[in-house]
């Protein structure tokens, strides 16, 4: 055969144009919302091991209700259904985790319907959204059942052999410190032997999560970096002016919803600043109206609060700091922002 | 130069550069050539060949149209068949001249050889730029002699050669830079000369050792200085390079000029060499035919107006079907449809992607991650600009300097949101110049 | 009591300061402008070239612009306005918009998948949009999306389709279209149109379009004396002169189309 008959030309029929890069990093939004689901399995599995098997009920059916609830309204919106780019499943999950265990299950379904219908869906779904859907629901359900949301059960040890643990009700530590008296010991908060929502306890579980995904890129290091501290900071000089429980700093790092808030929630891409710098001043605005809330609040938790609240000046920082382009002097980007 | 200066944003691509080996080999005689009269940013170049002409390798086919605009030359001896118009690489058409070749590939009368340039006045230099029809050959092609004019109140005091190729996949300069070290000195000498400037910096990234190592060894006694630069996607990008290497910023609307520098890619210097030494018209170039589709890729030296196809075959061909076929690098290159398009002055490459190297842009809205506020070499916001363009406030856009945007695509690339951001920007881009050529008229009227 | 009269007291009190504000401060409406304004569509378009109907108004009122400019209005209300502001009527033909090509998906080959921002703007960014005519309708609806009064329909096959009824010759899509595929036609001689627009050769329009013209001259020679007109390889209406419906009979591609 000839060189020139064994040629193989290609089939111009069948390109695709389009703009340029033509590389990408094939990353996309289902990628980062299902890192985000394998950072929270550690949580997972420490709640089902201190609450018991009903923890993982009540978290699949915060999941499958926001899953379903954003196809019917995608549906009913006449939209292309998004429930493949798996943002609802985070939503259901960190909503589920801040429930207690004991929540019934019309709480969950009702949590889901407000924080995927009112929190995203009627922005224009992901992306439009201003507040934080999970915070969104949670804080709901507080206004609305605030006693479901604060029965708390007693953990002691391993409940892999129980469908949730007894149900006598205790304290979670925040409470016990907002009424000054002493929180459990290091180890108990830290690994999560503890009263309170179902993933929010275990601190170990959350941080590896964590940092896996700040590892990963997928989350900025500033914000619970700065979130964490900033509340460390105001309860550590207020606990060096009057050493009572209250006070306590390690407490109040590692108990309640500071860990996952930090870590998962105050990260949501959606809702938080653009650049570093915003996710600074918005980290340590979430750490102090936390700490404001906690120590001197009626409400002996903050979080969901404190991100809302944040989320609301999110616009408002990104304005301010945004940075100039390369090569624009100061006055003129003054001048036209 | 141990402690660079790095600028903001960039990203880390990989760079399959797969080509870096492959000698440059030459490409044979084309039956037919298009020669399009615009390879150049600004006016077309005015044709001053007829229909049956006969021409030669070398002549004059189209003389420039304008201030900005560069004459245009043979790549052969034949006949010219039509004046026409031909698909160009950004999709327009292009009035060209189709030139079927004689076989006997007679060259024109050199153009006079300076035989000692130190000697020659810079204007003499320059025009010879000018005549050659010499652009910037690392793909926006603009008119080199216009750039070797600044404008009088500003002096220039360093000229910058821009070897960095930090586009992924392409060698052509590369190749160059290895094949034909001494010519790129010679040319960056003889651009210092017509500026009358001292300091002369070629710019390499540490990608390419071994061009780095010969520059340098070659480069020794002459004057000329080789800094290695951190590999970091867009280090080549006219205002990166200069902040890189001199560590002044080009304030926002300016040109390189204004800060002193100059800079013109490696493959143009060597063309200003062969123009002045050999007398040589600007009518071939190195062009980098590569992609995994492609059968035997390889860096070969094209005529201009060699279609897309010959290069290819040249090239073995394909092995699988390719999806985009993309004229110059895969981040800042023009997908095209065809293969009948001719290489031109500034085609750095052709490029093949096979199906499963490209990703589809999607409707989704933006995310806010912010990751392409990261990458963003101008610091700008990619996210929030193309929100606001899609939304179609432009002069919103503008006020936020979409202008300033150098299209290198490092936030379309970081965004998982798979937004079409660039050509947000370029869409913003146009309709600025619209707006703007608009009110000149007007205000002409 | 002593609630009522408080209450009332500071109404008057509150009243009265408008009034004094009004009186002192007030912006002087010109009559004239407003019985003009009442006259205008309301629109907005911008045909006339400026801001919008008010700023029309006010140039008309201030003798910045002329009468009739506006495509919308419709021949009574310029002659008010003409009226109003005591000059001689002399309106300008209204107009209306022609997309002047005929490939759709069906006829004109796509050469390429378009991948980005579905806007013709944006298409030809792009490897000049992915059409294989370069000069044709690239059917993504940048001409729908400028329309101010919704007379554009995108059809399905990627033409844009104008509805006679509804357009007003506004000039609003002939302004957006990055083709430059629809041409302004005086609305009492739109009868006939050549739905092409590639003045490429006939051998190279074939092949990327099933309906372009091929410049074969039957309409030009059944036609009356100057009322199609050849430019090279594209036939073209002469709208001061046109041809007779019957003539989209002879056309072999059936681009010279009754207007629809
Ligand atoms: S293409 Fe423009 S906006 Fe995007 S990263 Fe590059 S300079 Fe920034
Ligand atoms: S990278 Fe994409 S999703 Fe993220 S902020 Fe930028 S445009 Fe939005
Ligand atoms: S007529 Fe023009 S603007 Fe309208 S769809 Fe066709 S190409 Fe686009
Ligand atoms: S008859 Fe039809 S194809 Fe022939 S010139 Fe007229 S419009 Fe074109």
């Amino acid at each position: 055969m000839s060189e020139q008959t064994t040629i193989r030309m290609p089939d111009t029929s069948k390109l695709v144009v389009s703009s340029s890069p033509h590389y990408h990093d094939m990353g996309s939004i289902p990628k980062i919302m299902f890192t985000v689901l394998a950072a929270l399995a550690p949580a997972v599995f420490a709640s089902i091991y201190f609450f018991g098997w009903r923890a993982l009920l009540v978290l699949s059916v915060c999941m499958v209700s926001c899953a379903a609830i954003e196809a019917l309204l995608c549906r009913l919106m006449r939209r292309r259904i998004s429930i493949g780019d798996g943002s609802a499943l985070v939503t259901g999950l960190l909503l589920g985790m801040t429930l207690p265990v004991t929540s019934p299950l019309w709480m969950c379904i009702v949590g889901s319907f407000i924080a995927i219908g009112l929190g995203k869906m009627v922005y224009g779904g992901l992306g439009g959204n201003p507040f934080n859907p999970a915070s969104v629901g949670r804080v709901a359900l507080l206004l609305a059942c605030p006693s479901a949301m604060t029965t708390w059960v007693t953990v002691s040890g391993c409940a892999l052999n129980k469908w949730v643990v007894d149900a006598t009700t205790g304290a979670t530590p925040l409470e016990l410190v907002a009424q000054n008296q002493p929180g459990p010991g290091f180890w108990s908060l830290f690994l999560g032997n503890i009263g309170g929502s179902i993933g929010e306890t275990c601190t170990l579980a959350l941080i590896v999560g964590g940092v896996f995904l700040i590892a990963l890129k997928i989350i900025r290091w500033q914000i619970p970096v700065f979130f964490i501290g900033t509340v460390f900071l105001i309860t550590g000089i207020a606990y060096m002016v009057s050493p009572c429980p209250k006070f306590n700093p390690m407490t109040h790092v590692l108990s309640g919803g500071l860990m996952l808030g930090a870590f998962f929630m105050a990260t949501d891409m959606v809702t938080s600043p653009l650049n570093r710098k915003g996710a600074v001043v918005f980290a340590i605005g979430c750490g102090i109206i936390t700490t404001i809330i906690r120590l001197w609040g009626s409400y002996p938790e903050g979080i969901s609060y404190a991100i809302l609240i944040m989320n609301a000046l999110t616009p408002l920082i990104d304005r301010y700091t945004a940075g100039r382009p390369f090569g624009v002097a100061r006055k003129a980007s003054q001048k036209n922002a | 130069m141990n402690k660079q200066i790095k600028f903001y944003g960039g990203v880390k691509l990989d760079e399959g550069k797969m080509t870096s080996n492959e000698p440059i080999i030459s490409a044979p005689l084309e039956p037919l050539y298009t020669v399009p009269l615009q390879q150049h940013i600004g006016a077309p170049a005015k044709a001053v060949v007829q229909k049956g002409d006969k021409v030669l390798r070398g002549q004059l086919l189209g003389e420039a149209g304008s201030f900005v605009s560069a004459p245009v030359h043979s790549p052969t001896s034949g006949t010219v068949r039509e004046l026409s118009s031909c698909l160009g690489p950004a999709g327009a058409q292009l009035p060209a001249v189709v030139i079927e070749s004689d076989g006997e590939d007679t060259a024109a009368e050199p153009l006079p050889i300076f035989a000692n340039w130190q000697e020659a006045s810079p204007d003499e230099l320059k025009a010879r730029v000018a005549e050659a029809g010499i652009v910037g050959m690392g793909g926006a092609a603009f008119p080199t002699a216009v750039k070797l004019s600044p404008p009088p109140n500003v002096t220039i005091d360093t000229v910058i050669l821009n070897g960095v190729e930090c586009e992924p996949c392409l060698t052509a300069d590369h190749r160059l830079m290895l094949e034909h070290t001494e010519t790129i000195i010679t040319g960056a000498r003889i651009i210092a000369r017509i500026l009358g400037v001292k300091q002369i910096i070629i710019a390499i990234e540490m990608n390419k050792p071994d061009a780095l190592e010969m520059m340098t060894k070659k480069a020794e006694g002459t004057g000329v200085e080789v800094v290695g630069l951190r590999v970091l996607y867009p280090q080549g990008a006219e205002k990166q390079l200069i902040y890189t290497v001199t560590g002044r910023k080009v304030p926002s609307g300016k040109l390189p000029a204004h800060v002193g520098c100059l800079v013109t890619n490696v493959s143009s210097a060597a063309a200003i060499a062969d123009a002045v030494c050999l007398g040589k018209p600007l009518y071939e170039r190195i062009t980098t035919v590569t992609g995994t589709p492609v059968a035997k890729p390889g860096n070969i030296l094209c005529r201009v107006g060699t279609p897309y196809s010959s290069a290819l075959a040249l090239c073995g061909g394909v092995k699988e079907d390719p999806l985009k076929i993309i004229s110059g690098g895969p981040m800042m290159g023009m997908s095209v449809y065809s293969l009948d398009i001719p290489i031109i002055k500034g085609t750095s490459g052709i490029l093949l992607l096979a199906a499963d190297e490209v990703s589809q842009y999607t409707p989704n809205a933006c995310l806010r991650c912010g990751r392409c506020n990261d990458a963003c070499p101008m610091e700008m916001i990619p996210g929030i600009l193309s929100s606001t363009i899609e939304f179609h406030h432009f002069s919103l856009a503008e006020r936020w300097h979409v202008m300033d945007c150098i299209e290198c695509g490092c936030c379309s690339y970081v965004c998982p949101a798979g937004r079409p951001l660039v050509q947000h920007m370029r869409r913003a881009k146009a309709v600025a110049n619209a707006t703007r050529r608009a009110a000149e008229a007007a205000s002409k009227k | 009591m002593i609630d009522i009269v408080m209450m009332t007291g500071t109404g008057v009190l509150l009243g009265l300061a408008i009034g004094l504000v009004v009186r002192y401060f007030g912006v002087p409406v010109n009559p004239l402008v407003e019985s003009l304004n009442e006259l205008m569509p309301g629109a907005n378009c911008g045909g006339c070239g400026l801001a919008g109907c008010s700023d029309y108004a006010n140039a008309m009122a201030t003798g910045r612009a002329k009468p009739g400019l506006c495509p919308v209005m419709s021949a009574e209300a310029v002659a008010k306005c003409c009226e109003l502001l005591g000059v001689e009527s002399d309106t300008t033909e209204p107009k209306i918009a022609v997309v002047c090509c005929s490939g759709d998906d069906d006829h004109a080959a796509k050469q390429a998948f378009y991948n980005g921002v579905n806007d013709c703007l944006n298409a030809m960014l792009v490897a000049g949009g992915s059409k294989g005519c370069t000069y044709g309708c690239l059917g993504l609806g940048s001409c729908a999306r400028a329309c101010p009064f919704g007379a554009i329909e995108m059809l399905p096959n990627h033409l844009a389709k104008i509805h006679a009824d509804l357009c007003t010759g506004c000039g609003k899509c002939y302004m957006a279209c990055p083709r430059n595929v629809i041409k302004l036609v005086p609305r009492s001689a739109a009868k006939v149109h050549v739905y092409c627009n590639s003045p490429k050769k006939a051998p190279i329009k074939r092949t990327v379009c099933k309906a372009a013209c091929i410049g074969c001259r039957k309409c030009a020679k059944t036609a009356g004396e100057g009322q199609i007109i050849m430019n090279g390889y594209l036939a073209s209406i002469n709208y001061d002169n046109p041809p007779a419906e019957g003539i989209v009979e002879v056309c072999p591609t059936k681009c010279l189309r009754k207007a629809d």
